[in-house]
């Protein structure tokens, strides 16, 4: 029993070494599935939860444009989320199952969404840093070992590459605009850089999951490669927008040739993870109420379709 | 030989015309960017995912005709000879300086489109009389001799036939769905009723344009608007009310209280920071 168990894992591993995706309903390891779940109903959450700190500016867009952009944006997460719990549900988990973990607080979602959205910048904040890290991330994920999740991941950066041009887009108008607009830039700049450092998660030395998830490919960069590749793009774009980032100890090193910076602050990642953040419990409530809410919706929509289906099969009956 | 303005003068009723026309237009793209910025408040908050997505698409196709209205309206505005209707700039109008920088007395969108949200219900049953009311508008309107308005209806009409078929289903579902979703549809109805004549009397820019076969007749819409609406509430089990008194007044600019805070809102940013560009 035993002997065969090793040689479904064997045959896993060479399957996974060779670069074959990983299918629904191909053998895999139990800790496999379980990391999987884990990762894509994260991200599919983030998705969800997402959506609330730029739906925060929906109502306020400064321009027709802007809003209209920004409302596809914002819709586009809702997509993506759709996607990833659908991947979710070829693991065996419903989605409704999954969306209760979140709402119950047993999920958790990417962190950087219990910041406020302070001001109009963050919108553009938002779309080049956090959605330049995540990019970084999901490119990564497209090779991902398993199918779904993988083939959802290429859906997903195509829209993504958008998302990041339209937000260093709302800066590059900002920067080129009023002083305030450029303080208003500055600021949001300020604010977002350092959270954005630690969407990559903890440095590889502190990370639990990394060296698993690197076997078994479903990460194939670890999180300091990761976010040293977003330092060294976002050090060399802000130049472009003549903003600098908070960070007094960037500098090019020569013989790296990379970007060395400062000491990222772990103990407000740990806070944050751990509900004091910011905005921890208003996006959770929100997200609580939206479910709670909408319960009779569903409810009402399930009773009519459940109505629809006796009568359809009444007048089969009568039919024949 | 070259035509010249001397020669055909712009007559004082061309001028009226054009001005009517602008107000029309204002009228029109009104109506679909306060229907959109409400709906775009369900974004991130739906009863279920994909009608969250559904209902951001509206508001989003509702942005997009809005724009085109505003785009007109800034053109005809812009070659005018009458005085700009934005008195706080100089500049040239825009769909922005058109959406951002007028006051509530200046809107001239019908009083349904400011009501507010509610619940699920009343959101489905505002976005059903108004769709419903809108494919009718958008069908005549490909008819108008106005080659602008003609352009946006034929565009617009495909995507209102979505949101009518959307919303009735929902109207159906929630009617025929459960004991609570049909009070909750039923309350949205009552609540609702008093906004729906004002939709089909003709403002002053609509009857002064109907003779041209510029504008449409809205009163003439009212009886196929009513055969499908009696024919979705049958479905859904509703009863239409009758001998409501009647509101009105949005199309000439008087609203409820609400819309000053929906575009106190919406304009904060340009209000806040004037003359910039974002």
């Amino acid at each position: 029993m035993s002997m065969q168990l090793h040689d479904f894992e064997n045959s896993f591993q060479q399957k996974v070494d060779a670069e074959i995706k990983i299918e629904p309903k191909d053998w895999m390891p139990e800790a496999y599935r379980k990391t999987l779940i884990r990762q894509i109903s994260q991200h599919a959450h983030s998705e969800i939860v997402g959506m609330l700190p730029e739906g925060n500016w929906i109502s306020r867009a400064p321009s027709l444009k802007r809003k209209a952009i920004l409302i596809s944006k914002v819709q586009d997460e809702a997509g993506h989320g759709l996607y990833l719990y659908s991947s979710c549900e070829t693991l065996g988990i419903t989605r409704e199952e999954t969306i209760n973990d979140l709402n119950s607080g047993k999920a958790k979602y990417s962190s950087i969404f219990n910041y406020p959205t302070l001001t109009w910048a963050d919108m553009g904040a938002i779309g080049w840093l956090v959605d330049g890290a995540a990019i970084l991330n999901q490119v990564m994920l497209c090779r991902t070992s398993y199918g779904p999740y993988a083939r959802a991941m290429v859906r997903i950066c195509k829209e993504e590459s958008f998302h990041q041009r339209q937000g260093f887009d709302i800066l590059l108008t900002l920067s080129r605009g009023t002083d305030a607009q450029k303080a208003m830039c500055q600021d949001a700049i300020n604010r977002w850089w350092w959270p954005s450092l630690m969407m990559f998660g903890p440095k590889d030395s502190e990370s639990t999951n990394t060296d698993q998830s690197m076997k078994w490919k479903i990460k194939r960069k670890t999180n300091d490669e990761l976010r040293q590749q977003f330092i060294d793009m976002c050090a060399e774009q802000v130049k472009i927008l003549n903003m600098h980032l908070p960070d007094k100890d960037l500098k090019w090193n020569t013989e790296t040739q990379h970007y060395d910076f400062g000491e990222i602050d772990w103990s407000e990642f740990w806070n944050v993870v751990k509900g004091n953040g910011p905005c921890n419990k208003q996006r959770l409530e929100a997200r609580r109420k939206a479910h709670e809410e909408g319960e009779w919706v569903r409810e009402a929509a399930a009773a009519y379709a459940e109505k629809r289906k006796s009568r359809a099969s009444a007048g089969n009956l009568e039919a024949a | 030989m070259p035509i010249t303005n001397s020669e055909f003068p712009i007559t004082n009723s061309q001028l009226l015309i054009t001005n009517q026309l602008i107000n029309y237009t204002l009228h029109l793209a009104d109506n679909t960017l306060i229907l959109a910025q409400q709906n775009s408040e369900w974004c991130g908050h739906g009863p279920i995912l994909e009608q969250d997505i559904a209902i951001t698409n509206i508001s989003l196709d509702l942005l997009g005709q809005a724009r085109n209205f505003y785009q007109y309206a800034a053109e005809l505005i812009n070659q005018s000879t009458s005085q700009p209707i934005n008195l706080l700039t100089s500049q040239p109008a825009t769909e922005d300086t058109l959406a951002y920088l007028r006051d509530n007395r200046e809107f001239r969108n019908c009083l349904l489109v400011e009501q507010e949200n509610g619940d699920w219900a009343k959101t489905i049953l505002r976005q059903f009389v108004f769709s419903n009311y809108q494919y009718l508008l958008y069908e005549k309107m490909q008819d108008s001799k106005d080659e602008a308005l003609r352009a946006i209806a034929e565009k617009a009409l495909k995507e209102v036939i979505y949101h009518l078929k959307w919303s009735s289903e929902w109207v159906i579902r929630l009617g025929d769905g459960t004991e609570e979703s049909n009070q909750r549809i039923n309350k949205a109805v009552i609540e609702l009723w008093p906004y729906v004549d004002e939709l089909f009397i003709n403002a002053a820019y609509e009857s002064a344009l109907i003779s041209n076969n510029i504008s449409v007749d809205v009163a003439s819409l009212k009886n196929l608007w009513m055969q499908k609406t009696k024919e979705i509430f049958a479905e859904a089990t509703l009863g239409i009310p009758e001998n409501i008194f009647a509101h009105k007044g949005g199309k000439q600019g008087m609203h409820t209280e609400r819309l000053g805070y929906i575009l106190a809102e919406m304009q904060f940013l340009q209000r806040a920071y004037p003359n910039s560009v974002w």
